[in-house]
């Protein structure tokens, strides 16, 4: 068994149009550059896609939304330091827009991987956000019932891997990532190192290989904050 | 009247004061921004355990300019630095420590609280973009949510309000409010006034109060470091 890949390429290319991705990282951390650039080069169109935040500056999440190919956006915070490429798509009427309060969207992904459809949380009662979904008191409190999330895609990126899929990843850069994997048809993670197995103490795995299918190795990978206080841009 | 500017207290002050509350072995998440504040002033001797949205507990001070690791950051997108017990874990784990009410203290900032603890601090509901992030898992969930705010707003209106009139971030949620007056706890559906900067008189600070503020058990002096600004 050997899931690794030589480029993102030859395995971003099968997203197709109108696919669901979920996309990993939170700010400037833990977001998978290469492969969302790869998604970029191959140009599929009208994305849903998953993610924390909206982008910031002219990479990653922000450029593929700056290239036109977000229809629409899941997330819990699209405001960041320089959402400048979202703001303009969303006040354009280009963009549709999800807010999911964050521990609401990282529960819907899990349950979403766990094959668990719904579930209650106290998050959001009596809020806007809870309006139209059914509430239910447990032990004399309110909860709102909330959907699982699954996607066709996950974009996500790790430290250290191996031909097996199994994976660990680096401080705060893990975030959404690990949850992500299990939640989508087809994940395609990156990784900086890629180890025989054995390689990664089995104590210290994170993602188990069951929940990855295609795993790529991009040594020094990009960084999303420094590219951005480098200002580039992509493409 | 007085000029409120010349006598209210600074929110390195409010942020003092809202570090002499939290005891020591505290779980705290401290809201982006002004709330982050509280974490400089911890008094000393107590070990309190910040965490962070996006997965991280016990986390260190911000790194020196020129050393930041910026797979190394808080919810707030800034560069903090691990340190001995630091620990790391994904977002549904995250969660759950909110959720599960794992947390001792939870400290926001606020555009309005209502005098039965319903607090507004996500979205002025006049248009712009919306916002949430992690605020309205925060506070349905902590076992103690207070919020640090100025008592008024820029424009003199009150924050400390009767009900609040922009969007809610939580029903019933916030316990005590640290402001740049006063200390307020909520009982009963009722502002109760603890401490009042010794500026101030009642009347006055009733005034810049939007619903009846009562005073069960005497008001104490709120005094801060003064050299904190």
């Amino acid at each position: 068994m050997d899931i690794t890949v030589a480029t993102p390429h030859e395995v971003i290319q099968q997203i197709p149009d109108g696919a669901t991705v979920m996309i990993g990282g939170f700010g400037g951390s833990g977001a998978p550059i290469e492969l969302i650039h790869a998604l970029i080069d191959h140009g599929a169109k009208h994305l849903t896609v998953v993610n924390n935040n909206a982008g910031n500056g002219h990479v990653g999440l922000a450029a593929l939304i700056e290239q036109g190919q977000v229809d629409k956006l899941i997330c819990s915070f699209p405001r960041s330091a320089d959402p400048t490429v979202f703001v303009e798509a969303y006040k354009a009427n280009k963009i549709a827009l999800e807010i999911v309060p964050q521990g609401t969207l990282a529960e819907r992904i899990r349950c979403g991987g766990a094959g668990i459809p719904a579930f209650y949380t106290p998050t959001a009662y009596g809020t806007e956000v809870a309006e139209g979904k059914p509430v239910e008191e447990f032990e004399g409190r309110s909860y709102i019932r909330e959907r699982w999330l699954k996607a066709d895609f996950a974009l996500i990126k790790g430290d250290v891997g191996d031909r097996h899929g199994n994976m660990t990843y680096r401080m705060a850069a893990r975030n959404f990532n690990p949850i992500m994997a299990t939640a989508a048809k087809v994940t395609i993670a990156q990784v900086s190192r890629v180890v025989d197995p054995g390689g990664i103490d089995p104590e210290h795995v994170v993602t188990p290989g069951i929940f990855v299918n295609h795993l790529v190795e991009i040594r020094n990978p990009a960084q999303e904050e420094e590219l951005n206080r480098a200002e580039a841009v992509y493409p | 009247m007085i000029e409120i500017s010349d006598i209210k207290l600074s929110n390195a002050q409010i942020a003092w004061r809202a570090a002499q509350d939290i005891h020591d072995g505290a779980y705290v998440n401290l809201g982006i921004g002004f709330p982050e504040m509280v974490a400089s002033y911890q008094p000393e001797g107590r070990e309190v355990i910040f965490h962070t949205e996006n997965g991280v507990l016990g986390f260190g001070a911000a790194p020196a300019p020129g050393e930041e690791d910026w797979d190394l950051i808080n919810a707030g997108k800034k560069a903090i630095t691990q340190k001995l017990g630091t620990s790391f874990f994904h977002h549904a784990d995250s969660f759950a420590m909110v959720r599960g009410g794992h947390l001792d203290v939870a400290i926001l900032g606020a555009y309005q609280i209502a005098q039965n603890g319903d607090l507004a601090n996500w979205s002025t509901g006049k248009g712009g973009i919306p916002a949430v992030g992690g605020a309205m898992d925060l506070v349905q969930s902590a076992k103690r949510v207070a919020v640090v705010t100025d008592h008024i707003t820029k424009k003199g209106d009150p924050k400390l309000v009767e009900s609040c009139t922009m969007p809610l971030t939580g029903v019933g949620c916030v316990t005590r409010i640290y402001s740049s007056l006063a200390v307020v706890d909520i009982e009963g559906n009722r502002f109760v006034l603890r401490e009042k900067i010794p500026a101030i008189s009642f009347d006055d600070l009733q005034a810049l109060t939007g619903a009846e503020l009562y005073t069960n058990e005497g008001v104490d002096d709120l005094i801060c470091p003064e050299d904190l600004v």
